[in-house]
């Protein structure tokens, strides 16, 4: 039951600091009421709330009625000076309340919308051909029945099933349910031995196995035995110049093309002639995406090929006998209170920044071309 | 004007051919694909943590890559980091607007942006030498509300704004790289497909169009929703889009496929959606609407197979961790919770 307190100038009631929850019926009521004072004095969005509440709260509609009548009699009999305050507050609070649509907070409404929502448009002549262009574009475009999509997305949904957390348990145990974070040092970035779980991820797609670092160093294991590492190498090396700072952009072409693209390059890729040639002539201007027509086509032939012939080799069939299948945990509830007293923070994550920085200095290191004329002079020397 | 009605006759005969071969590719439901997959049953999610701290609205979140780590944006001015398992504060940054209505975490961990009303977007370092969260860049050009942002990289962010357009900044130079305009209302949510290569955008003209960052153009446009889609998100195989709107349904499109496959809708439901989000292996959608609850949806069978009630206001912003785990849901009784 709403009171009133008829002393000028104290209507705490609306103040936000009294934290009162806007109720749905509340608003009914505020809604009916302003009905009775002056029927259709509502704005199109209240008239939208008010339909609402009428469907919804059907049922006591009748005491919602009466509320309002009641307040719309003790309204009058107050003097006009407190009806008016009054009337604003409770005005100003419905509008913080239950902001009009469209907008996200009560300060953006009226006036500062860029675009009425109850006006008319106008479409200029030009955007007319624009929308006819973009919809022709729509007709040509190549489509595929909703039978092969409803399809493909019945096959990812069946593929992950057993690897979403929300409807299979993982092992050893889920750490939000048990406080033993286990499973997540077991599945951390880099580690020698990686769960079944993980590499039988690995299978499923070349984007998930090279998504997963540890995927793609088994993969760059395998490739170093087949001797056909570079188009992996030219891969992370387009993704790298499509990720990295503007200012390294220079260098980062020139040495890629001296790698991989230059005729008798140490590291030449196979890929068709025209896409050599748009490759190459966009590399004098070199932008974040000149590599993308060669990334995409090496993508498709590791795809197509060398990522089958990986989960047939030898390499991934060890990999896979020698991957973790942890016990599942079996925590007694005095276990899970302990567990939840040592709760951890983990790693911090600037260590963890560090350390991968650490292991991508060094993996650079590694692979930096041989400088053979240094190499022979150490061993001269040596002698 | 005999030119005008001419083009305007084009038009409309256009948009009835496209309806026309939709129908024509439309040779199954979802519901037939899905006839032979096993139910789901009742979901039940509990709550796991409570984040505390906060002091007004949360109004967005954003997990992390790899980690347990999240970033969430309230109008009390405030950027806090979590660590999620112990529920401590690892930053709490203080904005210099305190009308924030995003947030978002960079995949390499090291930024967060925020912007709201202030119409910037705001980028932090939180890898500064002398371990200080400082501001790095300010983003500004657009002539409205940030409502969403989005890293590619370090390197780049795409923001959507209350002007109708979604910008793709360069954060090095602080400059608009491209701009994609063509939305007629007020773009609300987006998001980026796995591969980066594309992103969505829904907003106040209830339409939703898929974006090519590289060419810089709409590829396409959804439409179908009856009122503005506050929520967006990739399916995990990034060829189906999902949208939330204030007519309080959520719809699966299909990218390949170029038309809606499914409405998952309930009698019962009658707020809008706010937020929405998808399992790991998108059998699962959560959807969090004004009504304070979450609703859990199973997306083969348009089924509601679970609520998660806990809040004690609208549930503004929610998201599911990179490695599928858990569920974090953010609202406007100024709580994280998360889910399980």
């Amino acid at each position: 039951m709403l009171t009133f307190q008829s002393k000028p100038f104290q209507t705490p009631y609306f103040w936000p600091t009294q934290k009162w929850v806007a109720e749905d019926s509340d608003y009914a009521i505020y809604l009916a009421k302003r009905n009775i004072r002056k029927k259709g004095m509502l704005e199109p969005y209240e008239q939208a709330h008010y339909n609402h509440l009428h469907e919804w709260l059907n049922h006591k509609w009748d005491f919602i009625v009466m509320q309002a009548t009641e307040q719309y009699k003790a309204g009058k009999e107050r003097k006009k000076p407190d009806r008016v305050v009054f009337d604003c507050q409770e005005r100003a609070y419905w509008i913080v309340n239950k902001p009009p649509r469209r907008t996200h907070s009560a300060m953006d409404s009226g006036l500062e919308l860029l675009i009425d929502p109850n006006s008319d448009e106008k479409i200029p002549f030009d955007t007319y051909r624009r929308m006819n262009l973009f919809y022709q574009q729509a007709i040509m475009r190549s489509k595929v029945k909703s039978s092969v999509s409803l399809g493909a997305l019945n096959k990812y949904v069946a593929t992950y099933k057993n690897h979403d957390p929300f409807l299979a348990p993982c092992l050893p145990s889920n750490p939000w349910l048990t406080d033993n974070d286990t499973y997540w040092t077991l599945n951390m970035r880099q580690l020698e031995v990686p769960t079944k779980m993980r590499v039988e991820r690995w299978s499923f797609s070349l984007f998930e196995l090279l998504s997963d670092l540890r995927g793609r160093d088994d993969f760059k294991i395998f490739l170093k035995k087949e001797f056909s590492g570079e188009n992996l190498a030219f891969w992370e090396a387009a993704e790298e110049l499509k990720w990295g700072t503007a200012s390294s952009m220079t260098s980062k072409a020139e040495t890629i093309f001296k790698t991989f693209l230059a005729p008798g390059a140490p590291r030449w890729i196979n890929i068709d002639g025209r896409t050599m040639g748009l490759t190459v002539k966009g590399l004098d201007h070199p932008h974040r995406y000149v590599l993308e027509a060669a990334q995409t086509h090496v993508f498709l032939l590791m795809k197509k090929d060398t990522f089958f012939r990986y989960l047939k080799s030898p390499v991934y069939k060890e990999i896979q006998k020698k991957a973790l299948n942890p016990e599942p945990h079996n925590f007694s509830p005095g276990q899970l209170e302990q567990n939840a007293q040592n709760r951890s923070p983990g790693i911090h994550p600037l260590i963890l920044w560090q350390q991968d920085e650490a292991e991508k200095a060094k993996a650079a290191a590694a692979s930096a071309p041989v400088d053979v004329k240094a190499l022979m002079s150490k061993l001269d020397r040596k002698k | 004007m005999g030119e005008m009605e001419e083009l305007r006759k084009e038009m409309e005969n256009l948009k009835d051919q496209i309806t026309a071969a939709r129908k024509t590719f439309q040779d199954s439901t979802l519901q037939e694909a899905a006839a032979g997959v096993t139910v789901v049953g009742r979901v039940q999610l509990k709550t796991r943590k409570t984040l505390r701290g906060h002091l007004a609205k949360i109004y967005a979140m954003h997990w992390g890559t790899d980690s347990t780590l999240c970033v969430s944006a309230s109008q009390d001015g405030k950027l806090i980091v979590w660590d999620t398992i112990t529920t401590n504060k690892v930053n709490a940054i203080p904005l210099k607007s305190s009308w924030v209505m995003t947030c978002a975490y960079a995949p390499s961990g090291n930024l967060v942006a925020c912007g709201g009303l202030d119409n910037m977007c705001s980028i932090y370092n939180l890898k500064g030498k002398d371990g200080n969260v400082k501001v790095m860049r300010e983003l500004a050009a657009h002539t409205g509300y940030l409502s969403c942002c989005r890293f590619l990289s370090d390197t780049e962010i795409i923001t959507s704004s209350g002007d109708c357009t979604c910008v793709l900044w360069d954060i090095e130079t602080g400059t608009q790289k491209t701009v994609f305009a063509g939305h007629q209302g007020d773009a609300m949510s987006l998001g980026v497909s796995p591969d980066f290569k594309f992103f969505i955008s829904g907003a106040c003209d209830f339409t939703a169009k898929l974006w090519d960052i590289r060419e810089a153009e709409c590829r396409q446009t959804f439409g179908g929703h009856e009122s503005d889609i506050n929520a967006i998100g990739f399916f995990p195989n990034g060829n189906a889009v999902i949208t939330g709107s204030d007519d309080a349904t959520c719809k699966l499109y299909d990218l390949r496929a170029d038309q809606e496959l499914l409405t998952y809708q309930d009698s019962s439901i009658m707020c809008g959606v706010t937020s929405l989000a998808p399992s790991k292996s998108g059998r699962l959608l959560l959807a969090g609407h004004d009504d304070f609850n979450v609703n859990i949806w199973d997306m083969l069978k348009a089924e509601r197979v679970g609520v998660l009630a806990g809040h004690d206001n609208r549930v503004s912003c929610i998201g599911v961790s990179t490695d599928g785990m858990a569920c974090c849901t953010g609202s406007w009784d100024s709580f994280l919770k998360i889910w399980n």
